[in-house]
Parts: structure tokens; C-alpha cells; sequence
């Protein structure tokens, strides 16, 4: 337990417990980052959560959340966070869907689903069987598209300003004065999911983009350190009083004085010289000449001379 | 039997194309309800809220809040901005109370980072949210009275804001937006003095003349004739309409985050949990009043028990090193370099943390792909789920009810609208 996030203790017998709840309608449960969260058949959440409210005590929905992957079949996630307030635990609930097939209304479970569903369908257009009022509640009124979906521009499509020729609000496809920079900061040294050209054949280092590198000391160990930094200094060294202390003097052992065989023979080679430079002397006897000395260049004419 | 004369309205022909009961029924005229617009510029809004109110006389027949009008699109932007970029978003969600919405998002981040933060880090964090409690409440409360005609005790606690707000100004250099709490702790260490002020103020400004103000309020016959028995919760509705924060506080259910789940170092400090008895407004303004008194407890405790040590991890992955630091080694220098150009990376994953903030459960849903940008950054807003009962709070109260009843949700439309 090193973060500082809300404490929430593990619910051991969660597992079994859901299991038997709620059958083949439980898809898949899974405990990560201390956080339980579980998939279920799309046409059961109406069931489930009943399921959840009146047998397992979760009495309250706090938030649902839409999550757009594009790349998947189902490509839509709605995130339904549950809470106990007498287990105090949390459960997060998923299910998926696409953008025609609609998720069933949990409204009559609790009636604060309403406006949360309305929002997921105003930013990601999953539809909702049995919500009584689904309108739009974020974006202006008669606004076309969702704008959380991954493939909606940042900048939108529509802009308004107050026109003075008018005198009234008026709608006009955006224009910007300058495109809108997205800077991709990504190394591609870690983490990017691109070759570089010139890389293809490398391949990539293996291993995910993963977390920093752990944290050095934790605080406790810190204070230590500075306590420590705090303390008296050691005492001063004592003096060299004789030779034998300098750890100077005669080599430890006779092995180590003895000169070693290769300098010696790399001496001796020094001295003579190679075949190679032999051969070379006696078929070129001129070849050290020295070389006729160049004429001095002539100074050029013309130009900012 | 001929029809009946009907009432002519001011501007009748506004209510045209509503249907109109015209059979007589037992008395001589028919009062049709109307339909008003109560905003979306209104003083007693809190902002811009829009609420389309069908009324019968005086009496509220339905509700319909348009929100929306103050949608920024603070969650598309998050996910083009690295984690460090997207803080001071939250600081312009809530702007009654910045630090609140911060500290929800740098614990997602230090959970999906499994970070540690040092324990002077957490101390001044949970120093700093409680004097943001404070902040809130002073406005809230201020704002409460005076919709419902009280002056002057707005004037007064008003005054206290100001006085958090300098604390914070003397803290991170800017009165609302701070951008204070970073992931891994805090931006910079704070003053010797400034803590010594800020305890100076708790054990004698504060109590003075909050209690003073309040003195005025509390046992106030016309306040609490406009809040006593006004949109009364039950403990079963106020769970059903997820509820948090003062309001489930006020319908007589102890629940507190920081007490429940406890967070950075709450788990140290001691207070109590103020509850409601009756779940009306009235209660929800005593919690917010006795919370106040809670906050200046904490904050007593985190300036007794602060310790010294670093603000902020020493993860130099996440957390950039300090300038003197930078002039003198290589390291620091691309350390600092890479965290403000590409960020730190977060490992993939999910989480929802949740935080008491000052109006309820804040939380941040924050799904990361493991890049250097949050894949997703859900906001779950206090406001949200507290103005949709606003249908079930105010139907059968009359017209004037409704600022109260606004007052003592406390809205604020940053936050609710996103």
C-alpha cells in the first residue's frame, strides 16, 4: 500500500458471491489496482443491478461512465459505478454495446440513472431501452453528433458568435485561423506504436510502455537520510605515523615484480622491423625521396580581393 | 353551460399552443398552470441553470433543468493533454472550490502509478482541501442566506473567503486557479510564516466572526420559516438519487468519505461527522455550518502534526526536479526537460477514486492506454445527481422555495456542466 488513495478494503468473498448471484449473466470479474469490476450480458444489467442493490447491498449508483474503443466489434463501454454504503466498497459494472443496439434502462432501479444516461447518450449516442426521457443535456440545444466519441474532432463542426448585422446569435461551420496542433511528444524510443523508418528491422525493445522507474527512497527513508545528514561529522583520520601505514612500500609478492614476458618480446619487435616494410624498402629504394616542393599557389585576381 | 372566462395572463399570448382545460368545473374561472423559465440568468441560479417550472398559482407542478449551458468540453480536452496538462482543468470545474476537484485527480494518477507521496505532502494536501471546505462553505452559506433575505451575514463570511483565498495566493501564487496539488504531492513547500498565520486565523478570525454570522442566521425566525420542512429527503430517496456529500449528510445518513475511505492523511485526524435529522434544508445548511467548525478541527491537527521532509515524491519519472537542482546536474536537466514536453507515462489501467470534496463525492473515472495522455477521464460531478431530484425536491413547494432549495444543494455549474 504505497499511494494515498482511498483506503477501501478487499471483499475476499466478493467473487464467489457474484458467481452464485448472478450466474451465467457475469461474464467476467477481475480485481486490479484494488478495484473490482465485473462484465455482464448487456440484456441482463437491468436484472443484475437489482441483483446487486437488493442482495449484495449496493444501495447506490454514483456515476456511468461511456468508453469509445473504435477498434473493437461492440465499440462502445458503458461504466456503471456501484457503492455500499454499509460494505463501503465500490463495484464497477460493464457492459458493451454498438451504436444501434440499445443497453436496457436502469431508471426504475434508481431513478438517478436518468440524467447519467441521458449524458451517454448525448456524448456517445448509446441508446437506452426504457429511459422515459432521453434527450440531449450537455450539448446546445439542436446539436448534432457526439462529441465523446473518439472520432469527433476536438474543434467540433459548428461554432456560434454574436452577429451584430443580425443582432442575434448566429451558427457557422468552424473556422479556425490556424489548424489545431496536436504534438505528438511520444519517445520513440519507448512507448510509441510506430516504426521509425530506417528501424523496421530492429523490431521494438519487447517490453509494454511501462510505469517510471520505481521511486528511489520512500519518505520514511528520506527523513532517515536527512537525520543521518543532521549527525556529527566522523572523527577527523588519525595521522600516518609510519611508512608502513601509507600502504606504500615493496610489492606484496615476487610474482607481481617480476617484468612480464609479453612487454618483453614487445620490446624486442619494436626494435626490427616488420616483413612487410623490408619487402617494401628493396623494391622501391626511392620511394623516400622527398617529394619536389609545390609552388606557392598564385594569389587570385579579380573579385574583393 | 358556457365556457367559463378564463384568466388573462400578462402577455397571454406567451402561453400559447398549451392546452387549456376548458370545462368548467366547480368554481366560476379556470386557472391553468403556466409554464416559466427560471433562468437561465437568474441571480438565485448559481449560474447559468435553465429550469422550465410548470406551475399551478404558486405551487411548483414539475421541474425540468436544462443544464449544459456552461459545457465546456472538459473531458474531450483532458484526452489531448498529458496528465500534468489536464490538472488545471479541474481547478475550473468547481471554482467555488479548485483544490477539491485537484485532489481527486492526482490520487487517480498516483493509484494508476502506485506513487508514493511523502507524508508532509499529504499533510498539507488534506491543510489545503480543508481550507477549500472552509472557502466553500463560506460562499455557500453566504449565498443560501441571502437568497433567502438575509444581507448581511453574506458580507461577513464573505470576508473569511477572502481570507482562505490569500492563504492560497501565499501558498501557490494564485487565488482560485492554483494548480497546488501535483501528482506526487504538491507544486512547492509553503512558508514557515504563512502556516502560522493560517493557525492564528483558524483559533481566532475564523470562529469569531463565523460565529458572530451565524448568529444572526441560525435561530432566525423568517430563515428558518423559508428552510424548515422545505424539500424534506428521506434517508431511502436521498440513496436512490445518489446523493452525497452534505446533502446525504442531511437526510441523517453519516456517511464521509474522508472517514469511510480515508485518503492521503485523514486517516490520522479526528472529527466528527455532523448529520441532519429531518433531511430538509434546513439540515443541509446546519451540516455545511458544523462542517465548518470540523475543518478548522482538522486543519488544527494538520498544523500540530505536520512534518518536515520533501513536498513532493522524489520519483523523478513523475515528479520534475527543483530549478537549483537543474543548474547543477545533466540528469535533472532532461529530467525536467521530458516531463514538460512528453509527460510522464501512466501504466495501463483503470480506477475510480473518489474524494469528500466540499459538495459531495467528486470523482474522477480515469482510463489509461499507458501513454502519456489519459484515454479517458470521466468526471463524476456532485451536482449532477443532486439538481436531477430537483423534480422530486420541489414539487408541492411554492415558487420562492426554489432558491432555497438551489441554496442548499449548492450548485455550481462548472462543475455540473463540465
Amino acid at each position: 500500500m504505497a499511494h494515498p488513495a482511498p483506503l477501501v478494503a478487499p471483499q475476499p468473498s466478493l467473487a464467489t458471491a457474484l458467481e452464485k448471484l448472478l450466474g451465467s449473466d457475469l461474464l467476467a470479474h477481475d480485481f486490479a489496482a484494488d478495484e473490482d469490476s465485473i462484465t455482464v450480458r448487456r440484456e441482463a444489467v437491468a436484472g443484475v443491478m437489482v441483483a446487486l442493490r437488493d442482495s449484495l447491498e449496493y444501495q447506490q449508483l454514483m456515476e456511468i461512465a461511456g468508453v469509445d474503443y473504435p477498434d473493437r466489434a461492440e465499440r462502445f463501454e458503458v461504466v456503471y459505478h456501484l457503492l455500499s454504503v454499509t460494505k463501503n466498497h465500490r463495484l464497477r459494472v460493464r457492459v458493451s454495446t454498438d451504436e444501434a443496439t440499445p443497453v436496457p434502462s436502469i431508471v426504475p432501479v434508481w431513478p438517478v440513472a436518468g440524467w447519467l444516461e441521458r449524458e451517454v447518450f448525448d456524448m456517445y449516442g448509446v441508446l437506452f431501452a426504457g429511459n422515459p426521457d432521453l434527450r440531449r443535456i450537455l450539448t446546445d440545444y439542436g446539436f448534432q453528433g457526439h462529441p465523446q466519441r473518439k472520432d469527433f474532432p476536438l474543434t467540433g463542426y459548428i461554432e456560434l458568435r454574436y452577429s451584430e448585422e443580425d443582432k442575434r446569435v448566429v451558427y457557422e461551420p468552424v473556422k479556425l485561423a490556424q489548424d489545431f496542433r496536436n504534438f505528438d511528444f511520444l519517445s520513440p524510443w519507448e512507448g510509441a506504436d510506430y516504426v521509425l523508418p530506417g528501424d523496421e528491422k530492429a523490431g521494438g525493445t519487447g517490453e509494454g510502455p511501462g510505469k517510471g522507474a520505481p521511486t528511489p527512497m520512500t519518505s520514511k527513508e528520506v527523513k532517515a537520510a536527512d537525520e543521518k545528514a543532521k549527525a556529527p561529522p566522523p572523527p577527523t583520520p588519525k595521522t600516518t605515523e609510519k611508512p608502513a601505514e601509507t600502504g606504500a612500500g615493496n610489492k606484496a609478492n615476487k610474482e607481481a615484480a617480476k617484468p612480464s614476458e609479453d612487454g618483453a618480446k614487445a620490446k624486442a619487435d619494436g626494435e626490427s622491423k616488420t616483413p612487410a616494410t623490408k619487402k617494401a624498402e628493396k623494391a622501391s629504394p626511392n620511394a623516400k625521396a622527398p617529394a619536389k616542393p609545390r609552388a606557392p599557389r598564385k594569389r587570385k585576381t579579380g573579385g574583393d580581393a | 353551460m358556457t365556457d367559463a372566462p378564463q384568466v388573462k395572463h400578462h402577455g397571454s399570448d406567451m402561453f400559447e399552443g398549451y392546452p387549456v382545460d376548458t370545462a368548467n368545473t366547480a368554481g366560476d374561472q379556470v386557472v391553468t398552470n403556466y409554464t416559466i423559465n427560471f433562468g437561465p440568468q437568474h441571480p438565485a441560479a448559481h449560474g447559468v441553470l435553465r429550469m422550465v417550472m410548470e406551475l399551478d398559482g404558486e405551487i411548483i407542478e414539475r421541474v425540468d433543468p436544462h443544464v449544459g449551458l456552461l459545457h465546456r468540453g472538459t473531458e474531450k480536452l483532458i484526452e489531448y493533454k498529458t496528465y500534468l496538462q489536464a490538472l488545471p482543468y479541474f481547478d475550473r470545474l468547481d471554482y467555488c472550490s479548485p483544490l477539491g476537484m485537484e485532489h481527486s485527480y492526482v490520487l487517480a494518477i498516483e493509484k494508476l502509478l502506485d506513487l508514493e507521496v511523502p507524508e508532509r505532502a499529504q499533510y498539507l494536501r488534506v491543510l489545503f482541501a480543508e481550507l477549500t471546505r472552509i472557502c466553500n462553505h463560506m460562499l455557500n452559506i453566504g449565498s443560501h442566506v441571502m437568497d433567502v433575505g438575509a444581507m448581511t451575514p453574506n458580507l461577513w463570511v464573505f470576508e473569511l473567503r477572502e481570507d482562505c483565498l490569500n492563504f492560497f495566493e501565499r501558498a501557490s501564487g494564485a487565488r482560485m486557479h492554483s494548480a497546488y496539488f501535483r501528482p506526487g504531492g504538491v507544486h512547492q513547500d509553503v512558508p514557515e510564516r504563512l502556516l502560522y498565520d493560517i493557525g492564528e486565523w483558524v483559533e481566532k478570525r475564523l470562529p469569531k466572526l463565523f460565529g458572530d454570522a451565524m448568529s444572526l442566521v441560525i435561530d432566525n425566525r423568517i430563515f428558518k420559516q423559508r428552510n424548515v420542512d422545505i424539500a424534506t429527503v428521506s434517508k431511502e430517496d436521498a440513496l436512490a438519487w445518489g446523493f452525497s456529500g452534505p446533502m446525504i449528510r442531511g437526510s441523517g445518513i453519516a456517511w464521509d468519505l474522508r472517514k469511510s475511505q480515508p485518503y492521503d492523511a485523514y486517516a490520522a485526524m479526528e472529527f466528527d461527522i455532523p448529520v441532519g435529522t429531518r433531511g430538509d434544508c434546513y439540515d443541509r445548511f446546519m451540516v455545511r455550518v458544523e462542517e465548518v467548525y470540523q475543518s478548522a478541527k482538522i486543519i488544527k491537527q494538520c498544523l500540530r502534526d505536520m512534518p518536515t521532509g520533501p513536498i513532493a515524491s522524489l520519483d523523478r519519472k513523475v515528479v520534475p526536479p527543483k530549478r537549483g537542482e537543474m543548474k547543477q546536474s545533466m540528469e535533472s536537466l532532461i529530467h525536467h526537460f521530458k516531463l514538460y514536453t512528453e509527460g510522464f507515462h501512466v501504466p495501463a489501467g483503470e480506477v475510480y477514486v473518489a474524494t469528500e470534496s466540499p459538495k459531495g463525492e467528486f470523482g474522477v473515472y480515469l482510463v489509461s492506454d499507458g501513454t502519456n495522455k489519459p484515454y479517458r477521464c470521466k468526471i463524476r460531478p456532485t451536482a449532477f445527481s443532486h439538481l436531477q431530484a430537483m423534480d422530486m425536491m420541489s414539487k408541492g413547494h411554492m415558487l420562492a422555495d426554489t432558491t432555497a432549495i438551489i441554496g442548499a444543494i449548492d450548485v455550481v455549474f462548472g462543475e455540473c456542466d463540465r
